[in-house]
């Protein structure tokens, strides 16, 4: 079988490849990348205009699967990655049960191959149902395929403990992804802590709560020479202590949302349930500080942090509306329509913080278009514009606060090992 | 008659809004305790409070003022409802919308609680308190009653003490006053102040500086099923600090009114011989409460918009 991509953008961040040409994929793997490639094949996509980048990689969604079915599953999980061209996605493991195993891993990777349209890499918990207490089999689960490690959703609350993870999740390769929270700076808040919370007399959550936990683990990691990525990165602080980390030499990298470097605390004027997340949205001057921190490579990686919930628990009293939106699906146009058109990052910057960027975190072989390499490739349209209509999504849950907004960029095909999973903008297999 | 759905806070009315209320709530008054002056003047109008969290006051006084009008009242028992088995607030709503309800009068204990029920129901929603948000039946009570004594608001000075960070009632006062031309002062333990110093009033932990010239002292009550934390140490260092009594009123006006939303915690944010005193208006305060919200459910009713 052989596809040919022609005459598309052709963006490799890994070799610094920006331009026009051909790209000659070959049972699943790309075995040429020139201009006018003239070999015939069975199929033949016209690129012209487009762009031809890595398939997308996000090191943090949330599948729900098993346990939360009704909010997402591994089949429309992978879909919604999918169609917001994504190729490789690693699911948090707060599912139920917790993916504390090498039994979980496996369970998770099989129904992938079952019932998934992309690569599925499960981060495996820190802890034993993430109780904070014991340390899960992070020896075993990283020999089943999970790709790091994560108590996602929380920290864990012990130092000792985390160190003591750290320090051992370090002999099999594998990075520690930490969900900076202090619970008892947090306190029932639901909301970033500023004006439009005292405005809706929501409790808030304040800068530091994030702060002192991104603190604390770049100190752990450094003490035990591991290698630590902080997610969801959200506030100026947090950016300031990344900063000086990476200065100083240290082996540390972050993740910031599309959300957060799009949306400030003050789009929040009701109480809407969609636009509850953890963490919250920030102030204007946070917002600024990440994109200025995406901008400085300081924040090496965009992810989605994905998470969907049912329309039961969005649409109920604020305080106990949960969190998350999803974002697989809006990622691409968010991150052209804010960072490349507002001029903070070029598109080649933007597609290696999506692709070549979180491959390196997680030491996969992946994120590039290279000849022997499997062609996991997106190709997309910069300049469509479209409103998002959450109706569309693949996902199982709609729950977005973008609802509406006129953006840039579309997917409109995703090829998985050669597989085109997504034509034209739409799913090739569509669930019954 | 007021143009609008619901009454969800003070934050969102106007300034005329409020003082039609205040104007209304005049002649409502008379009829409290000459119940020959009462008329039916909502007849055929159901009333549901629903109420999330526990009320003397509040409750009793709504539920009054709709038979002071002639209205039906009826309570729902949260308690012993479905909703101890689980049902949603919106399915509880929608459910009392279908039996011809025209008012829903609740409380909650979370922020919105009211403004999630008024998106979801065709009746008009009342808030009689969410969380930490607002309480406006009783800002507008306490403002009826400031009016009374004071007879305009251009100028007053007002200090508000205590667990401000907690209390939907100084919110609604906050919003309220400023929009009648009073200035507000909010005074607590800094633990306690939140940030409430973002409203656009003065925020201070000393009492005394607050309190200086003060046309009128109001009392909150340290609300203890608010507090996750302890945010001051003991009830006796808060009193000595930030309890009111007669050495801190000497810095404020001769004539000034002693408020309290209550329930009171005696010798604690107020003393005793305070709450008893000369300047106390606290049990004019519940009276009005009545008035005002006789008021508001007579205006809601006959000019609601739906």
């Amino acid at each position: 079988m052989k596809l040919l991509i022609q005459n598309g953008q052709v963006i490799d961040p890994a070799s610094q490849t920006n331009e026009i040409m051909d790209i000659l994929v070959e049972d699943g793997i790309i075995s040429k990348m020139e201009k006018n490639i003239t070999e015939k094949a069975d199929k033949v996509i016209d690129a012209s205009g487009n762009w031809v980048t890595p398939g997308f990689i996000d090191v943090h969604v949330h599948l729900r699967e098993p346990g939360y079915e009704y909010k997402e599953t591994i089949a429309t999980g992978t879909r919604s990655a999918a169609k917001g061209g994504f190729t490789t996605i690693c699911p948090m493991p707060n599912t139920n049960p917790v993916c504390d195993s090498d039994i979980m891993v496996e369970y998770i990777k099989l129904k992938a191959e079952r019932e998934g349209i992309v690569h599925v890499l499960p981060i495996g918990a820190i802890t034993k149902g993430q109780k904070g207490e014991e340390l899960s089999n992070i020896g075993k689960m990283a020999k089943a395929g999970a790709c790091a490690i994560s108590e996602d959703g929380k920290s864990v609350p012990s130092s000792g403990l985390l160190k003591t993870a750290m320090k051992y999740a370090k002999m099999f390769e594998i990075p520690v992804l930490s969900h900076c929270e202090d619970i008892a700076l947090v306190a029932g808040g639901s909301m970033n802590a500023g004006a439009s919370a005292q405005l809706l007399g929501l409790k808030g959550i304040s800068n530091d709560s994030e702060e002192v936990i991104v603190a604390r683990d770049i100190i752990l990691a450094k003490s035990t020479n591991s290698k630590l990525h902080i997610c969801h990165m959200s506030t100026k602080g947090s950016v300031e202590l990344l900063r000086q980390a990476k200065q100083a030499g240290q082996n540390v990298t972050a993740e910031a949302t599309p959300h957060h470097f799009t949306l400030s605390d003050d789009f929040i004027t009701d109480y809407d349930g969609n636009t509850k997340m953890n963490p919250p949205l920030r102030s204007k001057k946070d917002v600024l500080a990440i994109r200025q921190a995406l901008k400085d490579n300081i924040i090496e990686i965009i992810a989605t942090d994905h998470a969907p919930h049912s329309i039961d628990e969005k649409n109920c009293e604020y305080e106990k509306v949960a969190f998350g939106i999803v974002g697989l699906e809006t990622a691409l146009p968010l991150g052209i329509t804010v960072l490349v058109e507002e001029g903070w990052l070029t598109p080649l910057e933007l597609i290696a913080k999506m692709t070549w960027n979180p491959a390196k975190m997680l030491g996969i072989d992946k994120g590039t278009l290279t000849i022997g390499k499997a062609a996991d490739i997106t190709i997309i349209n910069p300049t469509e514009t479209y409103q998002i209509a959450p109706a569309s999504f693949a996902s199982k849950s709609k729950n977005t606060p973008f609802g509406g907004f006129e953006v840039k960029g579309k997917v409109l095909y995703t090829i998985v090992d050669g597989n085109i999973v997504v034509e034209n903008g739409e799913l090739v297999e569509k669930l019954a | 008659m007021l143009n609008r759905k619901d009454i969800l806070g003070l934050k969102d009315m106007t300034k005329e809004e409020i003082l039609e209320i205040l104007e209304t709530a005049k002649e409502m008054k008379l009829r409290i305790d000459d119940s020959s002056k009462r008329v039916n003047e909502i007849k055929g109008c159901s009333i549901v409070s629903l109420f999330y969290e526990n009320s003397t006051r509040t409750k009793t006084s709504f539920s009054l003022a709709g038979k002071y009008l002639g209205a039906t009242v009826q309570d729902l028992g949260v308690g012993t409802s479905s909703v101890k088995k689980g049902e949603s607030l919106i399915d509880t709503g929608k459910t009392l919308d279908q039996m011809g309800v025209k008012i829903m009068i609740m409380r909650h204990s979370m922020t919105g609680a009211p403004h999630i029920l008024a998106k979801n129901v065709s009746a008009h929603v009342i808030n009689a308190g969410d969380g930490s948000n607002e309480h406006p039946t009783q800002a507008l009570l306490d403002l009826f009653t400031i009016l009374e004594y004071k007879k305009s608001f251009e100028g007053l000075k007002i200090a508000i003490i205590g667990d401000i960070s907690h209390s939907r009632v100084a919110r609604s006062n906050v919003f309220g006053l400023s929009k009648l031309g009073a200035t507000v002062t909010l005074a607590g333990p800094s633990t306690l102040l939140g940030g409430s110093g973002l409203l656009g009033v003065k925020t201070t932990p000393d009492v005394k500086e607050a309190v200086k010239d003060a046309d009128i002292v109001m009392g909150l009550r340290i609300q203890f099923e608010r507090q996750k934390t302890t945010s001051f140490p003991d009830l006796a260092e808060y009193r000595e600090l930030f309890g009111i009594n007669k050495e801190i009123l000497k810095y404020a006006k001769k004539n000034v009114l002693i408020m309290h939303p209550g329930p009171v915690n005696r010798g604690i944010e107020l003393s005793t011989d305070i709450i008893d005193g000369e300047n106390s208006v606290i049990n004019i305060q519940v009276k009005n409460g009545v008035a005002v919200r006789m008021a508001i459910l007579k205006l809601l009713y006959q000019g609601g918009q739906k």
